[in-house]
């Protein structure tokens, strides 16, 4: 298939649109990225995803998917005879996956976000044990479900650790701003190590931004008050 | 062939539209279940115990295994139960299947039920933003018989659960016509041909009793 058969929409800030090029990346599958400027939204992106009206947008001969979760799986099942599986093929381990990738979204995620907008010290504690207390979820999580291998997903990266893998430099830049280390090998040993062989995947590399690039970004879309 | 010793529990609310659309999905397979009633708001240790994280229904608990979250549960009972298949096969139709179900479950739900019951900008600006969503499901359905296409499948049963079966009757208690025929026909026509699906009859909670309880949740709504 010609290269510009696949597109992708996105940002390089945007750890939802890291999703899909960490998946496309994975099965070696040639795509151009068509980057959005910061602040305004193109002709294709509204017309592609109508409804939402956000990145990642996947065009593939022209046709979008839209959600990044959704076209992670979309990319497994159309490139499925292409590097390895992103899912378990077992249903129940299956089903496990996506529970935690909904879990990290809905819950995780949003808590995450939440520190770079809070308010006062105690705000900011109370999020930070929240962040942790989540983290320990992750951990047993990653211990059910990797069964002694390095990922989630088993001997490869897929699906469960692109969905909360993305978010790991951002979860630097919070970790810088808090003074303190969130993700701590000492109460969540296995799923700081995971962190780190995730981080140097040669699929996850190039896509992953650099923390200080990214603080510099994080500084400009939550300006804080002069201390 | 035999018979594998097989044990399926539906943990359940008669009112949600969650745990309705995996009694439709389990009924349309033929799949023999025990059906489990939680007296929400009261809920059962056994429903503590099978969800400690969210508490909440349908809990699918296939022999020794815990299934939590409806869309999760329907595409697992598809993947184990293979007759009347209801995922399309088509990556990118399973995409927009998945698409259109988070759809209606986020937006349409959010719009069409709190932003609509607070109508912070007013109740007709609420009205019109939630049939400016369902406009794209009207979309979606038209010039076909399901949203599955020929016979029901995932999109069917989530929408169906959600709009038509629990939206709707919020709609009518609060005395709004959401989906009329002229704007809407074929999410109507659609709604029409769901209702005589066998499958689906036996989960439509009861009318009056579904707009009783729906109208009992926007007056906490509004009072918080």
């Amino acid at each position: 298939m010609a290269s510009s058969d696949v597109k992708l929409i996105g940002a390089w800030a945007s750890p939802f649109v890291m999703r899909p090029r960490i998946a496309l990346n994975l099965k070696s599958v040639p795509y151009e990225f068509l980057q959005e400027t910061f602040g305004s939204k193109s002709e294709l992106l509204l017309k592609s995803n109508p409804v939402h009206k956000k990145i990642p947008v996947l065009l593939h001969a022209d046709k979008p998917v839209c959600e990044s979760n959704i076209i992670v799986e979309y990319i497994d099942d159309t490139w499925s005879s292409s590097g390895p599986s992103l899912l378990p093929s077992d249903p129940y381990d299956r089903a496990m996956a996506r529970f935690w990738a909904a879990y990290i979204d809905e819950k995780w995620f949003v808590v995450l976000r939440s520190f770079l907008k809070a308010g006062g010290e105690e705000e900011k504690k109370s999020v930070i044990a929240q962040l942790e207390e989540g983290n320990a979820f992750l951990e047993k999580a990653f211990i059910d479900c990797s069964k002694g291998k390095p990922f989630f997903n088993g001997d490869n990266i897929g699906y469960l650790d692109i969905a909360l893998g993305c978010f790991l430099a951002w979860l630097r830049v919070t970790e810088l701003a808090a003074s303190h280390k969130i993700l701590d090998e000492a109460k969540t040993p296995s799923l700081s190590k995971w962190a780190e062989n995730f981080c140097n995947d040669p699929a996850v590399k190039p896509v992953m931004p650099e923390t200080a690039k990214l603080a510099e970004f994080a500084k400009k879309i939550f300006p804080r008050p002069e201390a | 062939m035999t018979e594998k010793e097989e044990s399926v529990k539906l943990l359940g609310f008669w009112a949600s539209p969650f745990s309705r659309r995996v009694e439709m999905a389990l009924k349309l397979k033929g799949v023999p279940y025990e059906y489990l009633e939680e007296d929400l708001p009261n809920k059962t240790p056994l429903l503590l115990e099978l969800n400690p994280l969210h508490k909440k229904v349908p809990v699918l608990v296939h022999n020794d295994k815990i299934l939590l979250e409806s869309h999760l549960i329907l595409e697992y009972i598809d993947q184990i139960w293979k007759k009347n298949p209801i995922l399309p096969q088509d990556p990118y139709e399973k995409a927009m299947a998945r698409f259109w179900a988070k759809f209606i479950d986020e937006q349409i739900l959010t719009l069409g039920f709190r932003s609509l019951v607070k109508a912070e900008k007013g109740r007709e600006v609420a009205i019109e933003e939630t049939r400016e969503m369902l406009m794209f499901l009207e979309k979606e359905v038209t010039g076909k018989d399901f949203f599955g296409g020929k016979t029901i499948g995932f999109l069917d049963m989530i929408a169906g659960s959600m709009i038509p079966f629990c939206l709707a009757r919020l709609w009518e208690g609060m005395g709004i016509d959401m989906i009329p025929g002229e704007k809407f026909p074929e999410l109507n026509r659609w709604i029409k041909t769901l209702e005589e699906v066998e499958a689906v009859r036996g989960c439509i909670p009861p009318r009056d009793k579904q707009i009783e309880r729906m109208t009992k949740i926007a007056e906490t709504i509004r009072s918080a």
